[in-house]
């Protein structure tokens, strides 16, 4: 009786502020919306929104993954430097297989292909480092993102990469029905891996790594494994995302990237997932890429000085954080 | 003697959103006493010893402490009036020293510098009052659990505490350190502390305390001297009714029931060679102090610990463990001894958790969750462990200890194992739920599940078990077999445990 009179406490506790706290983001971009709508014009246009979804897929892409690599208990802050590495690899064999006459028409295709692989191999590489040789997640990613950057460094020497075949922008630059690859890439990637995460064996399997590992094993399941291959889909996410710039530029350079490992892991948390790991949605960041992109998007419409806009996302961030301690204090 | 009260709660009561916490309550704790609050889970007794120490308000009601009426708004009012708490959990911080960690808030400094020697005088004059042994530099996380909650005993007198409520103190220690702590607990009386002692182990409470308070459902049904109480009224009191059936009906093992388990010759890390045979529906008691090698075997068992030598079979064919999943394969299932840690997902669904460990059962091609079959399976097994509510979305961490225990029983009923290892099964759960467990696992022996019933409480191996092993120093030291109608004989079993002749006055908890 006494266990009937608690749950029935427990649910009725789910009052309205627990419902702000589980539920935030949705409201946020809405009234984001709202606002911008009515302050600006040009921002409700189609080709407006296909603009910010096209200007978030980088963030969007790594974003996605690293939402997956928190839930099942891990950091990933090399995203960056695999970046670099993917969209300079990509961009090299471009341009040297492309010189070279037989290979010219496949120059492109192989580019694009080594690019993405090599950004899921040294994202399993992250995987093996913090699992087989059991180093602490931000430790790992932090001295292997900085491993990352300078082989693209050495094997770029510094240089810009420049493409000159122009087939390699099809990637990035082709639309389909007026709207970039780039935003059915990441959009896609994202219900993929929402589909894995709620509908699969591997995505229980996620959740159960990063809620309680040692718990997990005991059922029988190899988190070691799991937890590895979450890395590698954080390699993939930015490997894609490394040669989409590369492609779409038609350029690469040892240095780009920084930032994007600490932007996407910001937009993770404005989603509500929590960086205590074992609980959070991949919609949620895909709302938290948005959140970020329609306030860059807001600023630059409304002309607003753009030395506001970093403290204002500063602050989103924060206010994220915050919520989501609040939220674990209350369970 | 009439001693005057320190503390006084009158017509406190209390409600969280839906629920009544605290009814009424009118209570005196008298100074120098130990003070023990029992109830099952959900009674309100850590409630009560909330509102004492500042943590929770009362909507209605006085709380006086020496006669004057206090308002706290927090644990650090309460402990202005030397009022402090220990609870189920070390709360300590692992790394550092004892010294610090006794002085915690109490350091001596000057210009901000910590004085070592003064913090060393000091400590010294808190180890003298109360007798223990501790090394001031000794790091708090080497420690034993006896001893950490020596720490935290100090840490309390540090802090010139008058009284100290403690929540399920003993609920983490092993038998020999929770004899340990009891002796603590009568030396800080001596000292002129007051103790309330809150606690699910009647034996300790009636060993321990001068006065004990029965609470159930938010109401306080007496408060009596200890010595006019018994284990059998205290818990008649809990319920509200009397427990003559606390275990299921003793349904013969059948004597020609095909051994479905067997180990030959096993040799593993801090186990001595042993051979272990299981049959079909039969419940196998495996009992022995904590240390003497239980959970380490049954871990072996499990796969999940490695084995140097020996073979294992299930219904005869030679099995290899490697690992957790080898043994699930092989339909050696293991409920583990520690729910948060070990057990649940606390922060996933109850279907989740339930699931876990079977979801090659479920999913179809490419790893794909059928959840028609998902669905319809969680309904069965939630019906048939009666967990309230019986939502499948429910996160585990919104249920109650009884009902997180049932999904973890659960959890491993989604198939039916051929051998079920079962690790303290009823740890940490109120009455009720005991009893259900008891049935959970007597069904299934029914069912023809071997079962190994791990418990440091030897009546709920009596209660259960056809048959008892006895474990100490790794080995398997003794067996015994209950007769046809009869019971296991637990003066036995202890003597065993204990290799002694004085397993009588041990004082095992039951």
């Amino acid at each position: 009786m006494t266990q009937t009179v608690s749950a029935g406490r427990e649910r009725s506790a789910r009052s309205i502020s627990a419902f702000l706290l589980d539920y935030g983001i949705i409201i946020a971009v809405f009234l984001l919306y709202i606002v911008l709508s009515w302050q600006s014009e040009a921002f409700f246009s189609i080709r407006n929104q296909l603009n910010i979804l096209d200007q978030a897929h980088q963030i969007g892409l790594i974003a996605v993954a690293a939402t997956v690599v928190i839930i099942a208990g891990g950091f990933d802050l090399s995203t960056g430097a695999i970046f670099a590495m993917s969209s300079v690899v990509a961009a090299m064999i471009a341009r040297d297989l492309g010189a070279q006459e037989q290979y010219a028409s496949v120059a492109p295709w192989l580019g694009w292909a080594v690019g993405i692989a090599v950004g899921c191999l040294l994202g399993l590489l992250n995987g093996v480092l913090v699992t087989f040789f059991r180093i602490n997640t931000f430790v790992a990613t932090l001295s292997s993102g900085i491993v990352f950057r300078g082989f693209a460094l050495l094997i770029t020497q510094a240089e810009q990469v420049r493409v000159t075949d122009r087939a390699f922008r099809e990637l990035a630059r082709g639309e389909i029905l007026d709207a970039r690859h780039t935003v059915y890439i990441w959009l896609g990637f994202a219900l993929v891996l929402s589909f894995v995460l709620f509908r699969t064996r591997f995505g229980r399997y996620i959740f159960a790594a990063g809620d309680n590992p040692e718990a997990a094993r005991l059922s029988g399941i190899n988190v070691n494994l799991v937890r590895t291959i979450t890395f590698g889909i954080s390699g993939l996410a930015a490997g894609i995302a490394g040669v989409l710039s590369a492609s779409k530029f038609l350029k690469a350079q040892n240095d780009a990237g920084q930032g994007l490992e600490l932007i996407s892991i910001a937009a993770v948390v404005i989603g509500g997932t929590s960086i205590m790991g074992g609980e959070g949605a991949v919609w949620r960041t895909v709302l938290g890429v948005m959140l970020l992109r329609l306030i860059e998007n807001g600023f630059n419409l409304m002309n607003v000085e753009p030395f506001y806009r970093d403290i204002f996302q500063g602050l989103i961030i924060l206010l994220a954080v915050a919520l989501d301690a609040l939220r674990h204090r209350r369970s | 003697m009439t001693p005057s009260p320190l503390v006084e709660v009158r017509n406190v009561s209390l409600s969280f959103v839906a629920v009544q916490a605290l009814q009424d309550i009118n209570l005196s704790i008298n100074q120098g006493g130990i003070h023990a609050l029992v109830g099952e889970n959900g009674a309100g007794k850590s409630t009560l010893g909330k509102v004492i120490s500042g943590i929770e308000r009362p909507d209605t009601g006085q709380l006086l402490i020496n006669g004057e009426e206090r308002h706290y708004t927090h644990p650090r009012d309460a402990l202005r009036d030397g009022i402090t708490t220990i609870t189920q959990e070390i709360a300590l911080l692992n790394n550092q020293s004892v010294l610090y960690n006794v002085l915690l808030g109490q350091e001596i400094c000057r210009a901000g510098v910590l004085q070592r020697r003064q913090m060393l005088a000091e400590f010294e004059r808190l180890v003298e009052m109360t007798g223990f042994e501790l090394d001031p530099d000794e790091t708090v996380g080497r420690l034993h659990m006896a001893d950490q909650r020596k720490v935290e005993v100090l840490q309390a007198i540090a802090r010139d505490s008058r009284l100290i409520i403690m929540d399920e103190p003993t609920a983490m220690l092993a038998d020999d350190e929770t004899r340990v702590f009891l002796e603590i607990v009568r030396s800080l009386q001596r000292s002129g502390h007051t103790i309330i002692y809150i606690s699910h182990f009647l034996e300790e409470v009636l060993a321990l305390a001068d006065v004990v308070t029965v609470m159930r459902n938010g109401f306080i049904v007496r408060t009596a001297p200890t010595a006019e109480e018994t284990t059998h009224s205290l818990v008649e009191a809990m319920l509200g009714r009397s427990m003559l059936e606390m275990y299921p009906a003793r349904r013969p093992a059948k004597a020609d029931a095909a051994v479905v388990f067997e180990v030959r010759g096993l040799q593993a890390p801090g186990l001595g060679q042993m051979d272990l045979q299981l049959r079909a529906g039969e419940i196998t008691g495996l009992a022995g102090l904590v240390g003497s090698g239980r959970s380490r075997l049954a871990w072996t068992l499990f796969g999940a610990l490695e084995k140097e030598a020996g073979e294992i079979l299930v219904r005869g064919e030679a099995v290899q463990l490697h690992s957790t999943m080898d043994a699930i394969r092989a339909g050696v299932f293991m409920l583990p001894e520690s729910r948060k840690e070990q057990g649940l997902l606390l922060k996933q669904s109850i279907r989740n958790n339930l699931s876990l460990p079977h979801m090659s059962r479920i999913v179809g091609r490419g790893g794909i969750i059928s959840q028609a079959r998902e669905k319809a399976r969680i309904g069965q097994l939630l019906g048939m462990l009666n967990v309230v509510p019986p939502e499948p979305r429910l996160s585990v961490n919104r249920l109650s200890g009884g009902n997180q225990q049932k999904v973890l029983f659960g959890k491993w009923l989604f198939h039916q194992p051929t051998v079920f290892i079962v690790d303290e099964p009823t740890r940490g759960v109120d009455i009720g739920a005991k009893r259900a467990i008891y049935e959970l696992v007597a069904e299934l022996a029914d069912q023809g599940v071997a079962i190994l019933l791990i418990s440091s409480e030897i009546e709920e191996i009596v209660g259960l078990a056809h048959r008892a092993l006895v474990m100490r120093l790794g080995n398997i030291v003794a067996s015994f077999e209950a007769e046809d109608d009869g019971q296991l004989d637990e003066k036995e079993i202890m003597r065993a445990a204990f290799g002694t002749q004085e397993a009588e006055a041990g004082g095992v908890r039951t």
